[in-house]
């Protein structure tokens, strides 16, 4: 389990989210039993009849191990799951901000490239290789504008182009770089811009400062949030790193073997968590105020005793 | 500024090219011109500049220093005399290249980019839609890869043109109809004739197209920045060209620059099953005769393509991927 002990210090002080409400007044995602398959010789429930309300504006934090179906059920938000992953139940719904009802998994080729990035856009894990390495920014920032807003001008999308980098801190020149030119940072906060361009209503957020050094990690977290008061729109962040999400999360869902097994606000996660796994994972984390070498045995232990 | 250092690095090689040339003629241990002047004495009278060239030419002339020697080659080359061949008695070298290298240009090079154009298109459907029926071809074009060439022209020829008289058996054109010229009925009766060795090539080579690019496909398709282009909801038409094949393309580029260099030399075997009158053709006419001006012209014919391909693939590299321009970043 990854230990990061600049961020972790941060959490072990931090005032843990907003006021997280288990039910949202004004609903953006429903997810209701959800089951994700991997076909094969021994098919795999990555993700287990899961069922989710994300309100409007709101940041969701879902955490757990490497492998317990965190990111296969974003994918499945999107549609964007390959065989030999099928979804074998379940529904979601998005609650557009126009009043509409989308079934999300209804929707086939044109309406559901049309719902992709207007809707939900993402922000991969892998910071290093979310950018085609051969076309340049600009080329594709104006793929994503050419499809979704095939009306808007050169000088329109030259403008907003600009804007977006400027938003995240990015010097507008860098339109014209590839790939290879930018930093780690830069190529998340470019990733970043191209997810705000449409204004989307929800974000979903894949481990994207994990291949970061911490420095650039905060920074690009602090973005993140600044944006989301600034844009208002909602976020699903996946992570492995519980303490991060702590900070900047209003409800956290802790997932494991493909099931939400215990999801509450931010503050009831770090003070009073009911699941003996989500202890163990808060507990695998290193804390500047805790007693020393606390948390190692007592995660150990644990792993023995009631998880296995 | 790197065009130029790129210039100047090619320069560097065909000087070197040159210099071996020069070498290794020298370096044999019989005299290759006293075996030239008796083939040339039987077919007829040898004049002393004939003689004065072939000694220069092997450097068997002792009485001239070395560097003397070196420099007079190179001021025959750049004269364009490459001295005179043996097989085509009296014709010059430069003469027997010039009739023989188009030929193999067009017909061969044009194969190898058909070859390739059609296998990377087939692979890039083939690598997109992994596990579908196109996919399942891709064992059946490796198969025919993996045969020997000159069994499966052979092969081709028995069935296309003794048994079925589709195409002719062999040679440039038709010799009885019509002669080298600038002409519709000329062209077309080449063209006639380059259509079996030209499939022939398609079907042995493209294998490997396909197979790369194929594979290079569905390690692209997995990249995240694939995967982003999908959730941006691109076309699947953009996300396939624009963003994976793009990318799963630029090993194959690399190899195709490779085997451009070997259009000039590397088709013996096929202009033998064809009788082609091409550069393969004179290759082994000028190696069965001892021919060792044509030879070392041959080889000076065929350095010079394979740099120049080279050449032309380096600087075309840098259109189609940024990471190798250089830049003041």
């Amino acid at each position: 389990m990854s230990t990061n002990p600049e961020m972790s210090s941060a959490a072990g002080v931090a005032t843990p989210g907003r006021s997280g409400s288990v039910a949202p007044d004004s609903p953006l995602l429903s997810i209701s039993g959800l089951s994700i398959d991997y076909l094969g010789e021994r098919t795999v429930h990555a993700v287990a009849n899961v069922s989710l309300q994300l309100g409007r504006g709101e940041i969701i934090g879902l955490a757990g191990e490497s492998g317990c179906g965190k990111s296969t059920l974003a994918y499945g938000i999107n549609q964007l799951l390959v065989p030999p992953a099928v979804i074998t139940e379940g529904g979601v719904t998005f609650h557009d901000r126009s009043g509409d009802d989308i079934d999300v998994l209804a929707l086939e080729d044109k309406e559901l490239r049309r719902y992709r990035w207007n809707k939900v856009s993402m922000v991969f894990q892998g910071a290093m290789n979310s950018l085609n390495p051969v076309i340049s920014v600009r080329a594709q920032l104006n793929d994503v504008f050419a499809t979704h807003r095939p009306q808007m001008s050169k000088a329109e999308r030259r403008l907003r182009s600009g804007e977006l980098l400027e938003l995240v801190g990015v010097d507008p020149k860098r339109l014209d770089s590839y790939a290879h030119e930018l930093s780690g940072g830069m190529r998340q906060r470019v990733m970043i811009a191209m997810a705000l361009a449409l204004d989307p209503e929800l974000m979903i957020m894949d481990e994207p400062t994990t291949a970061l050094d911490v420095v650039v990690q905060r920074d690009i977290l602090l973005e993140i949030t600044r944006l989301r008061e600034e844009l208002g729109f909602a976020v699903i962040f996946i992570t492995h790193d519980l303490p991060l999400l702590l900070e900047i999360s209003d409800r956290i869902a802790i997932m494991r073997h493909g099931r939400i097994v215990e999801m509450a606000s931010a503050e009831e996660i770090f003070f009073a968590a009911q699941d003996p796994y989500t202890r163990q994972l808060l507990r695998s984390f290193p804390s500047l105020t805790g007693e020393r070498g606390d948390f190692i045995r007592h995660g150990a232990q644990l792993e023995n005793e009631e998880v296995r | 500024m790197s065009i130029l250092r790129k210039l100047a690095f090619y320069l560097v090689a065909l000087f070197a090219a040159l210099t071996l040339n020069f070498a290794i003629p020298r370096m044999l241990p019989s005299n290759p011109v006293d075996v030239l002047l008796g083939k040339l004495q039987a077919q007829g009278p040898v004049t002393p500049e004939t003689r004065q060239a072939l000694m220069l030419l092997f450097g068997t002339d002792t009485s001239v220093p070395i560097w003397q020697q070196y420099l007079d080659y190179l001021q025959s080359l750049a004269t364009g005399n490459l001295g005179v061949s043996v097989t085509y008695f009296p014709t010059p070298v430069t003469e027997v290249i010039a009739s023989a290298l188009p030929w193999t240009l067009v017909l061969v090079g044009l194969t190898t980019l058909i070859t390739f154009v059609i296998g990377m298109v087939i692979g890039t459907i083939a690598g997109w839609k992994r596990g579908t029926w196109v996919d399942s071809l891709i064992p059946s074009t490796t198969i025919l890869a993996s045969v020997p060439y000159f069994w499966l022209a052979m092969v081709l020829v028995y069935l296309l043109s003794v048994t079925a008289g589709i195409f002719p058996l062999g040679g440039g054109y038709d010799v009885r109809r019509t002669s080298p010229e600038l002409s519709f009925e000329f062209l077309s009766s080449a063209l006639y004739y380059a259509a079996l060795p030209a499939l022939t090539i398609v079907i042995s080579s493209i294998g490997g197209w396909i197979l790369g690019m194929r594979n290079m496909m569905v390690s692209t398709l997995s990249e995240d920045y694939v995967i982003t282009a999908r959730a941006k909801g691109l076309s699947p038409k953009r996300v396939m060209i624009t963003y994976a094949a793009r990318n799963a393309a630029l090993p194959s580029i690399a190899g195709f620059a490779i085997s451009l260099g070997f259009v000039v030399g590397g088709s013996v075997v096929m202009e033998q099953v064809f009788s082609y009158p091409g550069i393969g053709n004179a290759f082994l006419l000028a190696v069965q005769n001892n021919d060792y001006a044509l030879m070392q012209g041959l080889f000076l014919v065929i350095t010079i393509s394979v740099l120049g391909a080279n050449l032309l693939v380096d600087l075309l590299y840098q259109f189609i991927d940024p990471r190798t321009r250089a830049r003041g970043v």
